[in-house]
């Protein structure tokens, strides 16, 4: 993917950063990609009059018409099928999955044509499609609202895999996924839509492009490893660690594919500890590879064997439940306490 | 007075002008069929005969391990002709796998539409060039791309027609469903184009559906359905060129049946005696898209031995440098494995590509030192 980051400006120049939502800068991003590329085409259910269930697309089709920001029949496979054929003419579909579980019936085409298109041709036609996935829990949704599916996509080659945990990535790391020449699975934390942080939608602050993992908070006892939903968690529980006398180092990778390795091993080098935190479920999940990855990588600074939390291996809990599946700073803490401290920190 | 005195419901639209033809429409043999241009006729005519001998030089070539499998359109080929010659060039269409008759038909490489099935890539030829998609192995998942590729080019004003085809077995697939009902919500210019011929592997049509016909199906998307004799290639190449036109002006899609018959089985692989009666496929023999259009040209004298023998040299000619260039061995470069996979290659490739290279330097180097 290229590392377009949009209207990047240089800091000093930024002005009047005030309290944005995520939802808010995702909404930014998108028209600002409207209006800056005329092959850039919404295509989603609601996502016209309505503004899309979580209002990521509120005004756009008011603004830029129905034929840039398409209600289509309700049909998943067919929403991405169809952008599959509008991206082989040379637009850019950028298409909304509604909520996670319901993206499932798009998974063939995503599957077997969107992830390959570019191969079976041998680059005669790559299809530069963004599938935006509201994704996991802690909504208080009822079933089927609340999946956190991005194992699937990311052991699918071919495929970017982009979940943003901030409102500056969530309008940098978007604006980076319509530009890119490559399918991007953009997972959005929709438990984050409604965080706030300051930024300046005039002048959105400069992000890294994807690909780069960041260090989101800075320490030397162990390496928090995470991602979109589960950072605020990470960062909650690195400062409640401070009390039991570890200075914990929290790691936001933004894209699982493709995977800083670079990043990841630098800091789990320096601390000599590491946990993975994700919310999906934890057998054959993104935790899984990247324990692998670090394992393969540091196995020599490791001063114990890298762990994970992660929701468990259940079919995602009804809603008055989920707080036991979701991982929890005392979850956490009791993992980076599992890590081996005789020799002290 | 309230909501509900309000007549609430209203046909969208009216269906009586969407019902397909009572029967399959035939031109070959009728009276209709001596107004049509001579020229066609010998351009089909042409073209079935080079079809027909391209299926038996594919199906030799699986014979002799050149082709990994082909699944042969033999008894198909009115269907196949009639289809790409029903488009122009900025046309584009979108072929299943057995559809490699209708490619060749739109000028592709006889060599590179076999890219697939002899298993040197997955798709051969270049899609932009000559406007045809790649062969789609899972069923009826073009169709969609169809919709999406006609509705990009009427947005951008462009005067394109996508051609999709897919099989009486693919009817049963939710992409099938889809994309009719996306297509005829955005009044897409799209035809789609279903081969009935009669088996899905080895499921029989009466198992696969219940509808009347598979062209009644167009009435429940709001479009309109034709049912065609899929032999009669004069016949289809009509009902297709007034779809494509009808696409092209502006009035949406169409679905177009046509009924024809599988006469080889599904594949090189495949054993169709576990199935079916050898009379059956008798009684379609009799029905040969070739013989009924022989005999049309007999009618109207243009069945001469200039005609036979020109149109029998260019298929030997067509089958001779197929099977010369099929047996050349096949140019592979294990590291393109790498080059399409992402615009850019990731770190991680980047260290798979390494990895692969070693290997194959290794090999060589043994090679090389035996």
């Amino acid at each position: 993917m290229s590392t377009h980051t949009g209207t990047a400006v240089a800091a000093e120049r930024r002005t009047e950063r005030k309290p944005a939502t995520m939802a808010y800068a995702l909404n930014r991003a998108l028209r600002d990609a409207l209006a800056d590329d005329p092959s850039v085409h919404l295509l989603g259910e609601d996502i016209g009059t309505l503004g899309g269930v979580f209002r990521i697309t509120d005004g756009l089709a008011k603004e830029f018409g129905d034929s840039r920001c398409t209600d289509t029949p309700l049909a998943e496979a067919g929403i991405l099928g169809t952008a599959v054929g509008m991206a082989m003419y040379g637009l850019r579909p950028v298409v909304e999955m509604q909520f996670d579980a319901f993206a499932y019936p798009a998974f063939e085409q995503l599957i077997s044509h969107v992830s390959r298109m570019r191969n079976r041709t041998r680059g005669v036609l790559p299809l530069p499609i963004t599938i935006r996935v509201p994704y996991g829990g802690g909504i208080g949704g009822v079933e089927h609202h609340s999946d956190s599916s991005e194992a699937y996509y990311l052991h699918t080659p071919g495929l970017h895999v982009v979940t943003p945990a901030t409102v500056a990535d969530a309008y940098g790391l978007l604006r980076a996924a319509i530009a890119s020449d490559d399918p991007v699975v953009f997972l959005e934390p929709k438990r984050l839509y409604w965080s706030k942080d300051d930024w300046s939608a005039d002048e959105p602050a400069v992000v890294p492009g994807p690909g780069r993992a960041m260090v989101r908070r800075a320490g030397r006892s162990a390496t928090l490893i995470t991602y979109g939903p589960s950072l605020p968690v990470c960062l909650e529980a690195a400062e409640a660690a401070g009390e039991e006398g570890w200075d914990l180092e929290v790691l936001d990778l933004r894209t699982l594919v493709p995977f800083d390795d670079e990043t990841v091993a630098a800091s789990v080098r320096r601390t000599g500890r590491a946990v993975v935190v994700h919310e999906s479920a934890g057998f054959g999940g993104a935790g899984a590879e990247i324990a692998a990855r670090v394992t393969e990588r540091c196995f020599h600074w490791l001063e114990a064997p890298v762990l994970r939390v992660t929701g468990f291996d259940i079919p995602y809990p009804p809603p008055m439940l989920e707080r036991h599946h979701l991982p929890s700073v005392d979850r956490i803490l009791d993992a980076v306490g599992r890590l081996q401290w005789e020799g002290g920190a | 007075m309230t909501v509900l005195d309000q007549p609430v419901w209203h046909p969208r639209t009216e269906p009586a002008p969407l019902l397909p033809d009572a029967e399959p429409y035939r031109l070959l043999g009728t009276p209709a069929a001596r107004a049509l241009d001579p020229g066609l006729l010998t351009g089909l005519y042409g073209q079935l005969v080079r079809g027909r001998r391209y299926n038996r030089q594919a199906t030799a070539l699986t014979k002799q391990g050149r082709l990994a499998v082909y699944p042969s359109s033999a008894g198909q080929e009115a269907c196949q002709i009639g289809a790409a010659l029903a488009l122009r060039p900025q046309d584009w269409l979108f072929p299943s796998y057995r559809d490699t008759l209708a490619v060749i038909a739109r000028g592709v490489d006889p060599v590179e539409a076999l890219t697939l099935l002899r298993g040197d890539w997955h798709s051969g030829y270049d899609s932009r060039e000559c406007h045809v998609a790649p062969l789609s192995t899972p069923l009826a998942t073009q169709l969609p791309h169809a919709v999406g590729l006609a509705h990009a080019a009427r947005l951008k004003g462009d005067d394109v027609v996508a051609l999709a085809m897919v099989g009486d077995g693919g009817t049963s697939e939710g992409d099938f469903h889809e994309a009719l009902n996306f297509a005829a919500v955005w009044r897409a210019p799209v035809v789609f184009f279903v081969q009935n011929n009669g088996f899905a592997i080895s499921v029989p049509l009466a198992k696969q559906t219940a509808a009347p016909s598979f062209a009644h199906k167009a009435v429940g998307y709001g479009m309109p359905g034709r049912l065609v004799d899929g032999n009669d290639a004069a016949a289809v190449h009509a009902v297709l060129t007034e779809a494509v036109g009808r696409a092209r002006g502006g009035g949406g899609p169409t679905l177009v049946e046509a009924v024809t018959y599988r006469i080889e089985a599904h594949t090189n692989a495949d054993d169709a005696t576990r199935y079916r009666d050898d009379t059956e496929v008798e009684t379609w023999r009799e029905h040969d898209p070739i013989a009924l259009l022989e005999r049309e040209l007999r009618v109207r004298g243009l069945l001469d031995e200039t005609l036979i023998s020109a149109a029998e040299d260019e298929a030997e000619r067509m089958a001779a440098d197929l099977r010369d260039r099929m047996n050349e061995e096949a140019a592979l470069d294990p590291m393109e494995l790498f080059t399409h996979v992402y615009a850019e290659q990731t770190p991680q490739l980047r260290e798979q590509a390494a990895m692969l290279r070693a290997e194959l330097d290794a090999e060589r180097d043994a090679g090389a030192g035996t």
